[in-house]
């Protein structure tokens, strides 16, 4: 069994290593500190919002510039190097291959991520993660722009590097007694989400270098002073990010598709649905961006084609969910804290994907956008669905990284309060939003739905945060100190049956 | 594939794309209706710069913050502005448009009840974005 940190080694072995496992071990520990750090700035955001006037942060610029990074943070350097770990660790294996396709390339990607997550931590720009111009042409104050410009920029060719990579490794490198379709959901998941990347991605590298020079004052894109469309950039950046919702997405899903069925003790209900929704999801994200542009003044026609667009990505989820019920339908489910990430996770994500139809109806959008309910909208996702997964994902591979168990009381606990904190937080914002408060806002007029509002999710993102401290020691103690786990059963399903991926390379 | 059926699946996913169409038609039909700006609608000239509202009258008075209707009329606003992106919005009467520059936006509504109401921004424009508000007030009409 190759075990990460049971078998001591110097940190430079790993650093300098280019095995997908000390790659994936290296990106697992890049997000995690991630992941706390935009975290802190979310729990300085609810502080700020628990009351009108200034309460912990002292004027509005360093509160725009601390939302920006912590969305930055959370999606570029939390979200996608997450995922990145996962199928480090496990896409080889799935697809019966001793290693990615390009190991150096790998750990090039992966050793991109740092230098990039200095430059925007160090930038802390306050264009929001959007960088909307013209504010962030004529307006966003010095380096700090130019930063993040650069830090997204690598993020982005780390990102494809990556996506190229995981397309390889899964196309050409398995098994060749393997046929495409034996391959499992959470690889047919990598290799969709992968692809995506590879088609999107370069719209909005395009569209960042157009930022940039139009910054420096040589070009004017989308500075309408020198004849440019702000418009423009709106489409190219939606084109990249609308279809990245599902690269976000499309990885937690399949890391669901490796918990439930094991929990549940069934073979997943239907392995082609699964494959014909991933699919069907990569090709219709493409179909619905500009629904994040409704009220920019757009045509009574190109809102319809982009909310037919939209409502066409309901049903490909929609299996999934079904997907997941039906599985766990009749099963003998136990429910391990990864097992209750997943299930949390997908209650979640059914939420939010009904939230999300709702914003896409043209005439309901007008009420809901820019207000806080697309913030709960969001969030629901990336919190509730991606995070969730992620986590409950992380707690699976715990025993196979480290050779020790966490803790299963205090994970159990972790879940309970940040399903309740989620809750808490993200329900109430879809509310606040109805009442109209805008997204991105520093202060707020004393309106008592308002006020209350605000008070609920900062206690629930209080909660979130106390979760987390207890997800921390239990990851740090445990790793150094748990129970040293049964790695043929190690969540007492009932023998090694259940588990046909180690995170471990028998090709190795 | 496990062998059984999967008509259950096929259920639900129809029952899921008959419901999705539902709302596509609701949502196309309304949208339809509330586009349609009445023929009778005053023009009110909304510019947007940071960070305040700006609206000018038909009969060329202006107003700085504050926007003054009279009750039962339409009115059609013609929405822009002179540096960043802006989006005008009176929550209550669901009006909102991006203001953005070297664009004209328009939106229209009347409005069937005196009193005031909140008009913020609603796109982030920068450094005193959180306090971009106004208010509108509607009154009786004069004559």
């Amino acid at each position: 069994m190759t075990l990460e940190l049971q078998k001591p080694r110097p940190i430079w072995q790993i650093m300098f290593s280019t095995h997908h496992t000390d790659v994936g071990l290296l990106y697992l520990i890049t997000s995690l500190t991630f992941l706390f750090l935009g975290g802190s700035l979310a729990l300085g955001i609810r502080a700020e919002l628990f009351y009108p006037g200034s309460q912990i942060i002292a004027d509005s610029m360093t509160f725009n510039r601390i939302f920006t990074v912590h969305g930055t943070t959370l999606i570029f350097l939390f979200i996608i190097p997450f995922a990145s770990a996962v199928g480090n660790y496990y896409v080889p294996i799935m697809v019966r291959y001793k290693d990615m396709a390009y190991p150096k390339l790998n750990a090039i990607a992966f050793w991109m991520i740092p230098p990039a997550g200095v430059l925007i931590w160090l930038g802390f720009a306050d264009f929001t993660w959007y960088a909307t111009p013209p504010y962030s042409i004529i307006s966003a104050p010095g380096p700090a722009a130019d930063m993040w410009i650069f830090g997204l920029k690598i993020l982005g060719i780390s990102s494809v590097l990556g996506a190229l990579n995981f397309v390889v490794t899964i196309l050409k490198c398995k098994h060749p007694d393997m046929s495409i379709g034996q391959i499992p959901l959470m690889a047919w998941a990598f290799l969709s989400s992968s692809l995506i990347i590879i088609v999107a991605i370069p719209t909005f590298a395009a569209a960042l270098l157009m930022l940039l020079t139009d910054r420096l004052g040589v070009s004017g894109f989308f500075n309408p002073a020198m004849g440019g469309d702000p418009i423009a950039y709106a489409h190219l950046f939606w084109f990249t990010f609308h279809p990245e919702v599902y690269v976000l997405v499309i990885p937690a899903i399949g890391m669901m598709y490796e918990i439930i069925p094991r929990f549940s003790r069934k073979p997943i209900y239907s392995y082609n649905s699964g494959v014909f929704a991933f699919v069907m999801l990569s090709i219709v994200g493409f179909s619905s961006w500009a629904h994040h542009m409704y009220a920019t003044g757009m045509s009574f026609t190109e809102k319809t084609v982009f909310m037919v667009g939209t409502l066409a990505a309901v049903p490909a989820s929609a299996m999934h969910v079904f997907n997941f019920v039906a599985t766990m339908w009749n099963g003998r489910i136990r429910f391990a804290t990864p097992m209750m990430w997943a299930v949390g996770g997908i209650a979640l994500f059914f939420s939010a994907g009904a939230g999300g139809v709702v914003n896409s109806a043209m005439p309901l959008d007008f009420t809901t956008h820019d207000t806080y309910w697309v913030v709960g909208h969001f969030h629901l996702f990336v919190m509730g669905t991606i995070a969730f997964g992620s986590i409950g994902y992380l707690y699976y591979m715990f025993p196979y990284v480290t050779g020790r168990m966490y803790n299963e009381t205090w994970g159990k606990i972790h879940f309970v309060l940040s399903f309740i904190g989620t809750i808490l937080v993200f329900f109430t914002q879809h509310v606040l939003g109805l009442y109209g408060m805008p997204r991105r806002i520093y202060d707020y007029p004393p309106i008592p739905e308002w006020i209350a509002m605000n008070q609920i999710a900062t206690v629930g993102a209080m909660i979130i945060g106390i979760s987390m401290a207890i997800f921390l020691a239990n990851m740090i103690h445990s790793a150094g100190k748990g129970k040293p786990a049964d790695t043929d059963d190690p969540f007492g399903l009932g023998g090694k049956y259940y588990y046909p991926f180690e995170a471990k390379n028998p090709s190795h | 594939m496990s062998g059984h059926s999967n008509w259950p699946e096929w259920i639900y996913v129809a029952v899921v794309i008959a419901l999705m169409a539902w709302v596509g038609a609701e949502a196309w039909e309304a949208e339809r209706l509330v586009e349609h700006v009445p023929a009778d609608a005053k023009t009110i000239i909304v510019t947007g710069q940071q960070w305040f509202w700006t609206f000018e009258h038909e009969d060329g008075t202006k107003e700085i913050g504050e926007l003054h209707v009279e009750v039962g009329k339409a009115y059609k606003f013609e929405i822009v502005s002179t540096d960043v992106n802006h989006s005008f919005n009176i929550h209550d009467y669901v009006v909102l448009i991006d203001a953005i520059p070297g664009r004209v936006n328009t939106v229209w509504f009347a409005p069937d009840k005196v009193g005031e109401h909140d008009i913020q921004c609603r796109e982030y424009c920068g450094l005193i974005h959180y306090n971009m508000r106004g208010t509108l007030y509607v009154t009786e009409p004069l004559s």
